[in-house]
């Protein structure tokens, strides 16, 4: 496995896409850091940047990789491998150089003008964020054979989870205000990893007034140590879902 | 060598594959033939296990190979087109075979000497002609001697002198021992390097039988009159 897994990086370090991704993270973050003076507010932009942007270029390069990589695979499925290799050679490929050009573009700069618990969440976080959707988009890929039906998925999934699910969470929360809503609300976070993420690296700032009452909500239920490990668990059964049933649809399907 | 048993496959509701059941013996070079989509290929991606059945089963030595994998290793498989990675160049994809199989005992490059290959080595898989695809396809599936070759139209794209070097190529590896299976349209060729010839229709098997014998039955000099006339005679 780790030979495919050698020539699935050496083909992504060749594209210049993800040295590209890694130099704008860089820009970004450094920029950020200097601008505001409080590493706290610097970390707080960033969050909202890299919650907007790393998923959108993880599930689009993603799920262009994949189709650019179909002849890859069938030269290799003919080869005494099993397909789940394959798959999580691809997988581990591209998850693995996005995240790593996240620590770099990220962490460094965090390091450097911000170290802190909240920039190790934030990086975490990051990292999960970038393993989701890159999960979500090998899963749109494996689903249809038509590439630009898969980047019409994969689009759609993420305008879902970074745009339109906060406008359903606003939506309900306004409905049923007179209802007591706090585990509703606690649920629907769970459902959405963006929203997940944002909200472990915003308890860890001292900014939880800025959400209003939810934000206080959750500081309660949310802010011990023991609330962010559960936090985490459930950003690795986002990751986990996703890619175990596209790895089973990858390992039944005809190529 | 390879049995195959009632084998079932459908694409949709296109079934292509109804019930097929037959069966290869060693050393033996079998060809496939069949009009356009009668399943040829499906048949032998079922073997590789890139096409799932849906229903039936194959066996390889008296193993069912399906959803195993270990068995590949005993299978030299040339596409009817192959794709490579088009930004990989021709060393590369030899060499990334070869680093993936390097517990194969032996390496045969004997095709690659013969194609001159390694002039091109450093040319572009995305940059090949059709036929130098062939080429690299040919070289791959002989490369690791398998026991299997699956040859999918192998000369197709090439020109008479590299189909001439395939086809002595293959008569080389039936004398090994080896059971070679081609999908061919090519009456002629199958003619001269064939033992055996199994003939799907609609994804039905029409018949399996040797050349000898077709010709003996029919009464023709040449197989493909001989083949012809089978066919007329059924409809």
């Amino acid at each position: 496995m780790n030979k495919i897994l050698k020539y699935v990086f050496y083909d992504i370090i060749r594209n210049k896409i993800v040295l590209a991704y890694t130099l704008f993270l860089l820009l970004l973050s450094i920029g950020l850091f200097n601008l505001g003076g409080n590493p706290d507010k610097a970390i707080l932009s960033l969050l909202n940047l890299v919650l907007l942007t790393v998923p959108l270029i993880s599930i689009v390069f993603a799920t262009t990789h994949f189709y650019n990589s179909y002849e890859f695979m069938e030269l290799l499925v003919a080869q005494p491998i099993n397909r789940k290799k394959i798959f999580l050679s691809e997988y581990l490929g591209v998850a693995g150089s996005l995240s790593g050009a996240f620590v770099l573009g990220v962490g460094m700069p965090v390091l450097l003008f911000g170290a802190s618990l909240t920039g190790l969440y934030l990086l975490l976080t990051g990292i999960f964020i970038t393993f989701i959707f890159v999960a979500m988009a090998f899963l749109a890929s494996v689903i249809t054979r038509d590439k630009a039906k898969g980047i019409g998925i994969a689009l759609l999934l993420w305008f879902y989870f970074a745009l339109i699910y906060d406008g359903i969470v606003l939506f309900i929360l306004y409905t049923f205000s007179d209802y007591p809503l706090e585990n509703a609300t606690l649920a629907l976070t769970a459902l959405n990893p963006v929203d997940l993420g944002r909200i472990i690296v915003l308890l860890n700032l001292d900014v939880s007034a800025l959400m209003g009452y939810t934000g206080a909500l959750y500081k309660s239920i949310l802010g011990s140590l023991w609330s962010v490990v559960l936090a985490f668990g459930l950003l690795l059964l986002w990751v986990l879902v996703p890619f175990v049933s596209s790895r089973r649809i990858f390992s039944r399907r005809d190529l | 060598m390879i049995t195959i048993e009632n084998l079932r496959k459908s694409y949709g509701k296109l079934q292509v594959l109804k019930d097929v059941s037959v069966s290869f013996g060693e050393g033996r070079v079998v060809s496939v033939i069949g009009p356009n989509g009668s399943g040829k290929t499906t048949m032998g991606k079922c073997i590789l296990g890139m096409v799932l059945p849906d229903a039936g089963d194959i066996k390889i030595g008296g193993q069912s190979i399906l959803r195993q994998h270990a068995y590949r290793s005993q299978i030299g498989y040339m596409p009817q087109i192959g794709r490579y990675p088009e930004n990989m160049k021709i060393r590369q994809v030899i060499q990334m075979i070869r680093d993936i199989r390097k517990d194969a005992p032996v390496v045969d490059e004997e095709l690659i000497g013969l194609y001159g290959l390694k002039e091109m080595y450093e040319k572009r898989m995305g940059a090949l002609s059709g036929g130098t695809k062939q080429k690299v396809s040919a070289a791959l599936a002989f490369m690791f001697n398998p026991q299997i070759l699956i040859l999918d139209e192998p000369t197709a794209g090439l020109d008479p002198i590299s189909a001439e070097i395939l086809k002595c190529k293959i008569l080389k590896e039936k004398k090994k021992g080896k059971l070679i299976l081609i999908t061919s349209h090519i009456m002629s060729e199958v003619e001269e390097v064939a033992d055996e010839v199994i003939c799907l229709v609609d994804g039905q098997l029409k018949f399996h039988e040797t050349i000898a014998s077709i010709k003996a039955h029919t009464n023709e000099e040449r197989l493909s009159k001989a083949i012809a006339k089978i066919m007329n005679e059924e409809d």
